[in-house]
């Protein structure tokens, strides 16, 4: 038998005002069963509130979900604290309502990966699977 | 390993949250180097306290954490918290959710807050809690708050952990007997009946007053209660610090007792 590996974790949570977290929820409880420890934030956290936790908590990497509009102001803020901070290793990934036209600036901003609606469920856990061996 | 781990170490005595919680991580993952780190540390504040936060699930163990923290930022105090909660036995994945709660705190930089998965260890905490516990001595927090699990009545080691424990109830415990029974409220130091705007309140606390030393109430939603509470923490530390840290402690009292009976 494999020698248990440390487990991955993952700062899962919503910024900004925006109350949508069905889909968040979904993906956190799909990255527990993978075997994954989810520090779960909540709702309305701001970009310092979620760099800070991630810091404390020492992820891995951050997933935000944003369906307010607000990504192209979020996640450029929350890289920029990370690499303030001296935490540009954390990765930082993110889902929700973002038009396709943003996608590639957001990249390119360093957001690693983006999971828009009907994304299947395998495509996120295979991605988070790939951070393990990166880390 | 030696630089690394002395490198560390003189990041934690700088109170470093970086170099804390890497080292948390270590030592969750049972490095070598973790080990190392903790070798070289040594509690910085003398009198720093140390306070288990325990009880069953859901009567707001977390929610009144972060009044406590509160409270203690209010007192100028450094406050350390680590806030424990189950990983699944099948998957070993766990949701860390009791910081939801203390998210106010997260970006003071005299609040740390950290999440520990139990992996596996019984007893309400996680194995390396203590190990955990001894980075935020040696990185000068003056208040330390440990959550344990959800517990029933037979997961108590945050008793061995802790010189302080708090045991958090809410109203409906069901009836004076369950109240009597071994256990959980047997041996903390002070019960809290949380949630005290609940239906069922009064009598709850009529129950409790009948079995346990130290009842208080409060409502974590509101704060009432709290200031009352800082104030017997405060009292039990300072009545410990003058007779010794096992004074009064239940434990103690129930195990010279068996062994003076011979059983």
């Amino acid at each position: 038998m494999a020698v248990a590996t440390a487990p991955l974790r993952i700062l899962i949570g919503k910024v900004g005002l925006d109350g949508h977290d069905r889909g968040v929820k979904l993906v956190a409880r799909a990255l527990r069963d993978a075997g994954v420890e989810i520090i779960y934030t909540g709702l309305h956290q701001t970009p310092e509130q979620v760099v800070a936790t991630a810091i404390q908590e020492d992820v891995h990497a951050i997933g935000l979900s944003i369906h307010s509009g607000a990504h192209n102001s979020l996640f450029p803020r929350v890289l920029h604290l990370l690499r303030e901070q001296g935490a540009g290793d954390i990765a930082l990934f993110g889902g929700g309502i973002i038009p396709d036209e943003d996608v590639p600036r957001l990249k390119s901003a360093g957001v690693q990966m983006l999971f828009r609606p009907a994304t299947p469920m395998q495509e996120i856990l295979d991605f988070v699977k790939g951070l393990h061996v990166g880390h | 390993m030696r630089l690394v781990a002395e490198t560390l170490a003189d990041q934690i005595a700088k109170g470093e949250v970086r170099a804390i919680a890497r080292v948390m991580s270590l030592i969750e993952n049972r490095d070598p180097v973790g080990t190392a780190v903790l070798a070289q540390l040594t509690p910085s504040r003398t009198q720093a306290s140390v306070i288990g936060i325990t009880g069953y699930p859901g009567t707001g163990k977390s929610t009144l954490i972060d009044q406590l923290i509160t409270a203690y930022r209010r007192l100028g105090q450094k406050v350390g918290v680590l806030a424990v909660d189950i990983s699944s036995p099948i998957t070993g994945g766990a949701i860390l959710g009791d910081r939801i709660r203390m998210q106010q705190h997260a970006h003071d930089p005299m609040v740390f807050i950290r999440s520990m998965a139990t992996r596996g260890h019984q007893g309400g905490l996680a194995g390396t809690t203590g190990e955990a516990l001894r980075v935020l001595e040696a990185a000068a927090y003056d208040v330390m708050l440990i959550e344990t699990v959800g517990v029933g009545q037979n997961e108590l080691e945050i008793v061995q952990v802790a010189p302080i424990v708090i045991a958090v109830v809410a109203p409906g415990l069901g009836d004076e007997i369950q109240a009597m029974k071994a256990g959980l409220l047997e041996v903390a130091d002070i019960v809290v009946m949380n949630k005290a705007d609940h239906d069922g309140a009064d009598r709850t606390m009529r129950d409790l007053r009948e079995q346990c030393r130290t009842v208080l109430r409060t409502g974590a939603h509101t704060g009432e209660g709290i200031s009352e509470l800082i104030a017997v923490i405060a009292e039990y530390r300072r009545v410990q610090d003058l007779n010794g840290p096992r004074w009064g402690k239940p434990a103690e009292r129930l195990v010279q007792r068996g062994a003076t009976s011979g059983g």
